[in-house]
């Protein structure tokens, strides 16, 4: 692991008083600069808050707001709750997973996308709905999908969510 | 001292002392799984429920996390206990056939038939071995990986951490890989051997092994 990534994550850790129940915001901050929990960084977390390993790991894994694997720029989710479902949700997907080439929970290959399904947003009136690097997309319809997926292309914002 | 009365026997016992253990010294037997007297309680399993009065209701509350109050009114094996009690442990023989400490307990309770369908992942997610691991060895080189139904008891990353002290006490007390149930083929999720034995009984020597005994006697470790 290079030096410069290890003293973010330094730095991140100070920023909580390197406090133990600090442990998932830490790891928030820290995925939200690496778009995923790398190894070495889950390693450096649970060294630096004098944690066993398995704690960091079981936490990480238990929240799907972490990822374990890499992750694409921008984080594209699709609703499949039982409104969005009835109303279309599955031909949404299977528009994204055509044009993006990638099923729920891949990531393009040129590390520009990652696609999730949620199981809902809370949101069921504006069903079926998508969510875009953290907006919403509401009544999708599949050929709604490309004009989206490139109007995302064009913003530099990255997938923070 | 808190005074309660459970199976119609009014005792007195330290306050902070839970039900399961109240019960126990008084010779009650109440089978466990994931419950060790070294161990804090975790209510994982379940077996351990029992009825708690209250008024003219009752409620079933896992009896190891449940700590003495005063007046407190239990009743460990009335109908509604033993009921619930068997479709327990249907569904945790349906999680894990293949452990012979399940499988005694299943006999010893009745139940001659798995009814829900089998899908063998040799753990019961007890917390026995996470427990142990972390409490009595100050370890903490195994826990619970991931959520929902793919949840485990996992290393972290799959590789031997370097807290664990190879001192095997995770299988050591494991209700499954202590004692493997031998019996090779299962019908209905449930070996059918032990049931041959009788009559069968909960172990009355060491009141936290809940094994079965048949005609053989109690097993001495």
């Amino acid at each position: 692991m290079d030096s410069v990534r290890e003293e973010k994550v330094e730095e991140v850790i100070r920023e909580y008083d390197s406090s133990r129940d600090s442990l998932i915001s830490i790891l928030q901050d820290v995925q939200s600069e690496y778009r995923y929990l790398p190894e070495s960084i889950l390693k450096l977390v649970a060294r630096k808050l004098g944690l066993p390993l398995i704690q960091v790991y079981g936490v990480a894994t238990f929240f799907k707001a972490f990822s374990l694997k890499p992750r694409g720029k921008h984080l594209l989710s699709v609703c499949l709750g039982t409104a969005c479902h009835v109303r279309g949700a599955p031909a949404v997907l299977d528009e994204v997973e055509r044009k993006l080439c990638i099923g729920p929970g891949e990531t393009s290959e040129d590390m520009q996308f990652t696609l999730e399904t949620v199981n809902c947003l809370g949101a069921c009136a504006l069903g079926p709905i998508m969510v875009m690097d953290g907006e919403y997309h509401g009544q999708m319809v599949p050929g709604k999908v490309q004009g989206t997926i490139n109007r995302c292309k064009k913003s530099p914002r990255g997938g923070k969510k | 001292m808190v005074e309660l009365t459970i199976d119609g026997i009014k005792t007195s016992v330290p306050e902070g002392t839970t039900v399961l253990e109240a019960a126990r010294e008084m010779g009650i037997i109440i089978p466990a799984l994931c419950y060790h007297p070294g161990l804090t309680p975790y209510g994982a399993c379940r077996v351990c429920i029992v009825e708690v009065v209250k008024g003219s209701q009752s409620l079933l509350e896992a009896s190891c996390t449940l700590p003495v109050a005063q007046g407190q009114t239990i009743i460990t094996s009335s109908a509604k206990v033993s009921q619930a009690r068997k479709v327990i442990i249907e569904l945790l023989l349906a999680a894990c056939p293949n452990s012979k400490t399940l499988q005694d307990l299943a006999a010893s309770m009745g139940v001659n038939r798995v009814r829900f369908k089998i899908k063998d992942k040799n753990c019961i997610l007890c917390g026995l071995c996470v427990r142990y691991c972390k409490e009595q060895m100050q370890s903490g080189g195994i826990g619970f990986v991931g959520r929902g139904t793919s949840r485990r008891v996992a290393t972290a990353f799959g590789e031997t951490p370097e807290e664990c002290r190879n001192c095997n006490g995770c299988e050591w007390i494991c209700p499954v890989c202590e004692r493997a149930c031998m019996a090779g083929s299962l019908t209905d999720g449930v070996c059918g051997r032990c049931l041959n034995l009788a009559p069968v009984e909960t172990c009355p020597v060491c009141t936290h092994c809940s094994e079965a005994v048949g005609s053989s006697g109690h097993r001495v470790y």
